[in-house]
């Protein structure tokens, strides 16, 4: 890490190029229309736009929430643009046909997508703005009975497990954006695991933001059949930009009998300056639902990103001796906000859930955990577990915690540990005294600190993991 | 190696150190003994440059460099050592890793090669013996949940690692027991070479039973009040402190 962290403090924001490409974009503004339009757009078949339209009625009804603890300006809806997608043939066959811009930015983004020099061991599922553009290792993972594919394909292809399966966690009227999202939605993945299947890569979806004055909406949809296995990947980021762009994405998981499901974010959308000029607002919701009896569910999430983060990854824990997992750091410099945690809803008898969180506030961060444990009448012998630290680097910055636990059984077992820390004067001038520098110091202390959580990451993902937070925390220390 | 001439320095307004001077030459050992409050964790800790600490007057010269206008970790690139008094814990850790990290960053300083991580546990082992330990300290987060002894046996061993030029010991033989004193003595006797020196901040004489200094500074009120040999300490043991003072009054 010596030279390692180091050298990359150094950097700016280093995703923060826009590819030159030409795009269809449809007019901002947000109505029926536009929604059938969209619906249009991508092929879909009645029910679905049928659904969009019922989710935009009753988001129309709705009102953006204020109770996270974060601030900013109004959004307006209708300066949105609700569609982006890059000017391409209708139907690409093979790598071969998409448009070599689209396969130079992700290369630029580490993530190369052609047949020589795909990552080895992951499958990807690369998302541009409003669409899809290349899934690798498709075949590979068809001859094992799993689907990997853009959540449009799906619609198509696979009409009766979307049917069953899409809103069933996080349901169209969930919440102000998922209500948005469900009506907006243009791409995202899916992902099925057939019985008794352990997938033998890591899926991943990468989602890059390119066009201005664009939202993006993506829907993932992850359904682990019984006693299959599958880890998931998500990496984002996006170009730099002087306006707030909104992501407003959902994210369902779905885990039936023994099936396990390990799903691990990077997030790393544009933060802003440091005055907070730009910078993505990232309005998530992430649900999983343990359907079936000793199913589990785990996210890890590092949230590095974003002008504003606004998520909580959950899980219903319905199946008997279900385990749900949550695993989260979040890192806030300048003036960057986040208000995240999790919601463990234990419904079934036996059902386990851990909570890691970990926060770290540089600058003006400001950095909130927010947690509901919900203990249901009926889920006998329940226990959770959790644990929040957080750390503060520099006097103006905040951490804030807000757990709320709901019991209704009193067979449950709840622990809950806190605890919130300053880097030292003495923690660093040790290091120092050993001959680190200030940069290496910070970044020793902060890796230390997130290892509860790097070490639930797959492999190659904790050592980005750690690269990105040396960059998030540059210039944090003097 | 190292002179410092008439040097005062002050913690949160307060002067501790006011007027000290001393001269170390490769090879050396010096005791810096002392009641509380004298100022003798200062002394290290000024010398280590931590920030808390600022220096008003006098000056430092280590291998005819400005000791003082240096940053802390160049000074410890440079050579300079210092073990504290009270270890800070770094959680999440490892101590091997800790340990790679200030090896490579000194030998990047000095334009060698940095150590991957097998070649460098290969030249851990023996130094780990010395000090008495077995590896499964290596992969235990640095000074997180050790025992005040371990801490300081500890110190010892990134010493020992690191072989600095200089290495100042803060009171590292407090809250040690008898068997663990004589480890961390006999390993800083072993450490000694004709190229490098130490300077052992003590309360106690005991540890000087074990390495048997050069010379011995006593260190009262932020002034070096009196100089010796090891007998000096020897006396100062059956005498107490109050003698000197009572003599540095008088003088």
């Amino acid at each position: 890490m010596s030279s390692g962290i180091e050298a990359q403090v150094l950097q700016p924001y280093k995703y923060g190029f826009v590819t030159d490409i030409e795009s269809e974009v449809v007019p901002p503004g947000l109505s029926e229309d536009v929604v059938r339009l969209l619906s249009h757009k991508k092929g879909e078949p009645e029910w679905m736009c049928e659904w969009r339209l019922r989710a935009y009625r009753n988001w129309l009804k709705m009102s953006e929430p204020h109770w996270a603890n974060v601030r900013y300006g109004p959004i307006n809806y209708q300066g949105i643009s609700y569609y982006a997608a890059p000017k391409q043939r209708p139907q690409v066959e093979s790598l071969e046909q998409v448009d070599p811009k689209l396969l130079e930015t992700f290369e630029k983004l580490g993530i190369p997508l052609g047949e020589q020099k795909r990552l080895a061991g992951v499958a990807v599922d690369a998302v541009f703005d409003s669409v899809s553009v290349a899934t690798t290792f498709r075949e590979e993972l068809g001859k094992l009975g799993i689907v990997f594919c853009s959540i449009s394909e799906a619609i198509r292809e696979h009409p009766q497990l979307v049917q069953k399966y899409l809103g069933s966690v996080v349901p169209y009227n969930d919440n102000f954006f998922a209500a948005l999202n469900s009506a907006v939605f243009t791409d995202g993945s899916f992902a099925y695991v057939p019985k008794g299947v352990r997938c033998p890569l890591e899926l991943s979806t990468y989602f890059r933001i390119n066009a201005s004055s664009t939202g993006q909406f993506e829907r993932t949809l992850v359904i682990a059949d019984e006693g299959s296995y599958v880890s998931y990947l998500e990496g984002c980021s996006a170009p730099v930009r002087d306006e707030n762009q909104l992501h407003a994405a959902v994210v369902e998981l779905v885990a039936l009998d023994n099936a396990t499901i390990k799903y691990s974010t990077i997030q790393n959308w544009y933060p802003g300056d440091e005055e907070g000029r730009g910078g993505i607002y990232n309005f998530v919701t992430k649900r999983g639902k343990c359907l079936g009896k000793d199913s589990k569910i785990s996210w890890t999430q590092v949230e590095t990103g974003s002008a504003i983060t606004w998520k909580y990854p959950g899980c219903i824990l319905q199946g008997d001796n279900s385990i749900g997992e949550f695993y989260s750091v979040a890192v806030t410099n300048q003036r960057q906000q986040a208000d995240t945690g999790t919601k463990m809803i234990h419904i079934g008898k036996n059902t386990r859930s851990t909570i890691v969180s970990k926060g770290i506030s540089a600058g003006r961060g400001q950095n909130t955990y927010r947690g509901l444990v919900k203990i249901l009448k009926g889920a006998e012998h329940a226990r959770n577990y959790s644990q929040c630290d957080s750390m503060l680097i520099g006097d103006q910055c905040g951490a804030h915690t807000f757990p709320y636990i709901d019991v209704r059984n009193s067979t449950a077992i709840m622990e809950h540990e806190a605890s919130t820390s300053k880097i030292g004067e003495d923690q660093i001038f040790y290091c120092k005294q050993r001959g680190l520098s200030a940069e290496d110091a910070v970044g020793m202390i902060v890796n230390g600190f997130c290892r509860e959580v790097f070490k639930e990451l797959p492999m190659e993902f904790a050592v980005e993991a750690q690269r990105l937070l040396g960059i998030s925390l540059e210039g944090s220390v003097g | 190696m190292l002179e410092i001439k008439n040097l005062h320095a002050s913690v949160e307004g307060r002067e501790i150190l006011r007027g000290v001077d001393l001269t170390v030459r490769a090879g050396e050992v010096h005791a810096i003994m002392g009641p509380n409050g004298s100022g003798k964790s200062t002394l290290a800790q000024v010398l280590g440059g931590h920030p808390a600490y600022t220096v008003a007057e006098g000056s430092v010269l280590f291998e005819g460099k400005d000791l003082l206008a240096m940053k802390p970790e160049d000074r410890a690139r440079e050579g300079v050592f210092v073990a504290f008094q009270y270890p800070v814990a770094i959680r999440g850790i490892t101590n091997a890793y800790f340990l790679r990290s200030a090896v490579n960053a000194i030998r990047k300083h000095r334009g060698e090669e940095e150590l991957g991580p097998v070649e460098f546990m290969d030249r851990l082992e023996d130094k780990l013996q010395v000090i008495g330990w077995d590896s499964s300290y290596l992969s235990r987060p640095v000074n997180d949940g050790f025992s005040g002894g371990e801490k300081k046996r500890n110190e010892i061993l990134q010493m020992a690692v690191l072989e600095p030029k200089l290495a100042i010991l803060d009171e590292t033989d407090s809250g040690l027991d008898i068997d663990a004193l004589k480890t961390v003595a006999h390993t800083v006797d072993k450490l000694r070479r004709p190229d490098n020196a130490t300077v052992l901040v003590t309360h106690y004489y005991r540890i000087l039973t074990h390495i048997a200094p050069d010379f011995v500074h006593v260190l009262s009120d932020g002034r070096i009040v009196k100089s010796g040999g090891k007998d000096l300490a020897l006396e100062l043991e059956e005498k107490g402190y109050d003698w000197i003072r009572e003599g540095a009054a008088v003088a």
